[in-house]
């Protein structure tokens, strides 16, 4: 074939989205005005654990610009309660109302509700509501509220534990019996707060129709659609969900909160549009956590670093309800990603989900995997450390090797690792990061006292979550497929329809990379729409790093159909049979012979005029398709951190940080090195800098802004060195993997193997996350005080 | 209601129009900008003047916008990020964030973009570390600030060539 075809697919085209965000045309929910809109205000619950005796709103009814106050008893019957929408078996799911009746469990929730003219009414109207509390003893430690005589949340969850749920496979006991050594840690992942730049906003507007349109940046529009009609019984199909410009979700905005039903249900009640918008420090404490989890880890293996098995229990806090998929996260989405990329045949592992009175805890960035790829490096190095071995040498003595896979790790039913190639992904990090030359270095500068320390992190895990059948049995109440539309014009140009939802992640670029490679038209003729429930058929947004995967797939055979019908349409007008015709660059052609080639262009009006169509083919150049992904991608990578610890200090340098990913196929390397260095900040952040702090007398939010959460800035990071190894998945048609989440798995054990090896010569081989200057700080001291080394 | 007797006149020019607006006195200057200009591309971001998504410049100089009252801004000249390509052609350092891949979901573009001509005011040819240093102010939570400093390094280099 001589013509030249259009190869978008691995291009790093710079984003098509970028104009209107860089000028200041961006359209966030906040930014959208309409007229007459009223604003709600919540009053938040300012105890952690409370009864509520009674609730006087008689001052803030009065006050000026006040149209409505509501309180729980109020909203009894009439919606609700919120339910969770992934439910692992055998799981006590605990009542949740809207709006709280007569006890309140976090700092937080909310206690009643104010609709007024402007916000600024709202909040003062807020602070006359005057309410009569009887406070309770509070828990706010995942291990503290699984002790005896603690207190009790929920009638129906006896212990504080909702779930329980175990994984393995193999003989732990017999691994222990050939072990020549076992060794127990434990680890804390700290809390988090996933901190999107635009906080949560949600505006309801009822529409002369009888429709109510909801604005909201939602991760998954078509979701909330359904879960805001189930749970307010506003008819779903009366309901257009728009989700607008998103400014981050890191999945925190693709859950059921209490404001994403009231908005629309006091907007239907008062028959205007009503808007809500969260503060800062309001989102700290409403806005779902991350992570909070503790880990007790056992580890038998060989004197020459081999590991046999491992044995973990996990408590996973999931704050005071369960969120929308909290019972899986701690659970399915944690402990089986516990070997990570090592082949250890024994493993034994249960995890309980524990309610406390703190922020429900949800999905951020990885959502398990970070906890389960932190549990596999940990255990590894603590084995390395333990040991006496090379960082590096303890990792490919135990990786899995190329031709391993497709594997199941520990033989289990549920997982298969698709592809990969580790020693690789090693060897390219090694080189890039000059490895050899560094740890010479980091063994110079300690006799100079200058403490250097290289961390090193691998990890895999799978994106995706596929398909629909699989998510039945682990309670995953939605599907695993994702929808795309390719629609035609009578020119020949294209519109996506895409039920995926980009949250700053390029999809208008990347998603037409795709489309234009079957459709081998320029990208400039292709428009892709998202987050509109009433343009797009329908979808599961974007979560789990499964847009390329899933939504990516799923365009990429619907545009395959478009050229399939193109095709047959072209050879009706050449006259010739559909196999002789080949396509590319827009044409379609007969080789080996001198027929003129017709374009797609032509062919598309044609389908339009209807005028010479063959008999089987209707009019029309439109296809929908609805793709259930038969597997699951498995992204893998190796991590290399270098830092420099000053122990008078406590202060951590970052010097250096490489990564390399193996995501698959790239769609777009400018795209896929910016979710790389995205993720691997937030993974730095929760290893040196983040964690939500609760007083555990009385469990009150001691990180309720960002005064005092310690979001990174840039002079806190580093650069970051990202490359890439292209395995491609052979579990779908681009062999994309997934890559939104990889930074936030790796980086944190990376960063904490770089700083335990920097403090090593003091003797130090376990701190909890994050690093901060007093806790390492502390640790050196405690060590000296243990005497010289 | 709020009675209109308790609001102040604020004349203020905002990218070179002139506007007289009336507002509560506990109103801040972002807010007049967002709801009273319609100008939305300054963000609110937080509510401790931490996130600089607010920033604008006000005389000629990068202010948080969260950090003053509409009352105090009374008289000034202001430039919001709606007035850096007026006529369709991107700025420099928009430019240079579209070139570079420094921006993702476009929350805090705008007020870092507000900054980082701040930055290059004061310091025309910053290294590394004053570049990481002068954004300090702004909380990017998408981009790892990787890309931002390249594009504002691009920038620098530009600067420093004749």
């Amino acid at each position: 074939m001589n013509k030249p075809t259009f190869a978008y697919i691995g291009q790093p085209l710079k984003r098509r989205e970028d104009f209107k965000l860089l000028t200041g045309k961006g359209r966030y929910v906040d930014d959208i005005k309409l007229p007459g809109t009223l604003h709600m205000a919540v009053l938040r619950s300012p105890h952690a654990h409370a009864v509520i005796n009674n609730i006087d709103v008689a001052a803030a009814k009065d006050a000026p610009g006040v149209r409505l106050v509501v309180s729980g008893k109020d909203l009894v019957g009439k919606i609700g309660p919120i339910v969770p929408n992934w439910v692992i078996p055998g799981t006590k799911v605990p009542y949740r109302p809207v709006v709280a009746t007569d006890r309140v469990r976090f700092v937080g929730e909310c206690v009643a509700v104010v609709v007024a003219e402007s916000l600024a009414e709202g909040y003062d109207s807020v602070g006359l509501i005057d309410v009569g509390y009887e406070m309770l003893p509070a828990v706010v430690d995942e291990e503290a509220a699984v002790a005896d005589g603690a207190p009790q949340l929920h009638d129906n969850v006896p212990g504080n534990v909702t779930t329980i749920f175990k994984i393995g496979g193999g003989d732990y006991q017999m691994a222990v019996g050939q072990a020549d050594q076992v060794i127990r840690l434990r680890v804390v992942n700290n809390r988090l707060i996933p901190t999107c730049m635009e906080t949560r906003s949600i505006l309801a507007s009822p529409e002369p129709d009888g429709t109510l349109t909801v604005y909201i940046g939602s991760q998954v529009p078509h979701m909330h659609r359904r879960w805001i009609a189930e749970t307010t019984g506003i008819p779903e199909h009366l309901l257009r969900i728009i989700a607008p410009d998103i400014g981050g979700g890191f999945g925190a905005k693709m859950h059921l909160y209490p404001e994403d039903l009231l908005c629309p249900w006091l907007a239907r009640e008062l028959g205007v549009p009503v808007k809500w918008w969260e503060s800062r420090s309001e989102s700290h404490q409403s806005t779902s956590h991350g992570r909070a989890h503790t880990e007790t880890i056992q580890v038998a293996f060989k004197n020459d670093g081999t590991i046999l098995g491992i044995k973990v229990d996990t408590l996973g806090n999931v704050g005071a309800y369960l969120s929308n998929m909290a019972s899986g996260g701690p659970t399915a989405n944690t402990i089986p990603y516990g070997t990570g990329t090592y082949k250890i045949p024994s493993y034994q592992a249960t995890s309980r989900v524990v309610v406390t009175n703190t922020v429900p805890v949800d999905a951020y960035r990885g959502y398990g995997r970070p906890e389960g790829a932190y549990i596999a490096e940990r255990t590894i190095d603590a084995v390395a450390r333990h040991l006496g071995l090379d960082q590096v040498e303890i990792r490919r003595k135990n990786f899995l090797q190329r031709t391993d896979f497709p594997y199941r790790p520990y033989g289990s039913a549920s997982l298969v690792y698709d592809s990969g190639n580790y020693q690789g992904l090693m060897d390219k990090a090694l080189a890039a990061f000059r490895y050899d030359e560094r740890r010479k270095e980091c063994e110079t500068l300690r006799r100079d006292g200058i403490f250097r320390g290289i961390g090193v992190a691998a990890y895999t895990h799978m994106c995706g979550m596929a398909p629909s059948r699989r998510l039945a049995l682990i309670g995953f109440d939605r599907g695993g497929w994702e929808s795309a539309r390719v629609s035609i014009d009578s020119s020949g140009r294209a519109t996506v329809y895409s039920g995926s939802m980009s949250q700053g992640h390029g999809h208008i670029t990347s998603l037409s990379q795709i489309a234009a490679d079957v459709l081998q038209i320029p990208i400039e003729n292709i428009d892709v729409v998202e987050g509109d429930t009433r343009q797009v058929q329908a979808g599961h947004g974007t979560f789990n790093s499964r847009s390329m995967a899933v939504g990516g797939s799923s365009l990429h055979v619907c545009a395959k159909r478009i050229v399939a019908k193109a095709r047959k349409i072209a050879a009706g007008m050449l006259e010739v049979d559909e196999t002789d015709i080949s396509y590319a660059a827009g044409a379609f052609s007969v080789p080996g012979t001198d027929i003129a080639p017709v374009t797609f262009a032509k062919v598309a009006r044609m389908a339009y005029t209807g005028h010479k169509l063959p008999d089987d083919v209707t009019p029309g150049l439109d296809e929908t398709v609805f793709y259930d992904p038969t597997g699951m991608g498995s992204p893998s990578g190796v991590h290399l951190a270098y830092v420099e610890v000053d122990p008078e200090t406590g202060i951590v340098d970052i010097i250096d940080y490489v990564a390399v990913d193996d995501v698959g196929t790239l769609i777009n390397p400018r795209l896929a090195a910016g979710q790389i260095h995205g993720g691997v900040v937030q993974g730095i952040a929760q290893a040196l800098y983040e964690e939500v702090s609760y007083d555990p007398d009385n469990g009150q939010l001691l990180t309720g802004s960002l005064l005092d959460y310690a979001v990174p800035r840039a002079e806190h990071v580093p650069n970051i060195t990202s490359l890439f190894q292209e395995t491609p998945s052979p579990t779908n048609p681009i062999g994309v993997k997934g890559i939104g989440e990889s930074g936030s798995i790796a980086a944190p054990p990376c960063m904490v193997h770089a700083v335990l090896d920097a403090l090593s010569p003091f003797g130090i081989t376990q701190l909890d996350m994050p690093l901060t200057p007093p806790r390492i700080w502390a640790a050196v001291q405690a060590a000296r005080d243990g005497g010289p080394r | 209601m709020t009675s209109v007797e308790t609001k102040r006149l604020v004349t203020i020019e905002v990218n070179g129009r002139r506007n007289t607006v009336a507002v509560e006195p506990r109103k801040l200057l972002v807010h007049l900008i967002r709801e009273d200009l319609g100008l939305t591309g300054t963000h609110v971001g937080c509510d401790t003047s931490q996130c600089g998504a607010c920033t604008v410049e006000i005389d000629g100089q990068a202010v948080k916008s969260c950090t003053v009252l509409a009352v105090m801004a009374d008289g000034a000249s202001i430039t919001t990020i709606e007035g850096l390509a007026p006529g369709g052609k991107l700025h420099p350092v928009q430019a240079a964030f579209h070139e570079h891949h420094a921006l993702q979901c476009g929350f805090c573009t705008p007020g870092m973009i507000m900054s980082v001509r701040q930055l290059l005011k004061d310091h025309p040819h910053p290294d590394e570390q004053e570049i990481r240093h002068g954004l300090a102010g702004n909380i990017c939570r998408c981009t790892g600030y990787h890309n931002i400093v390249r594009a504002v390094q691009s920038l620098a280099v530009t600067e420093a060539q004749p």
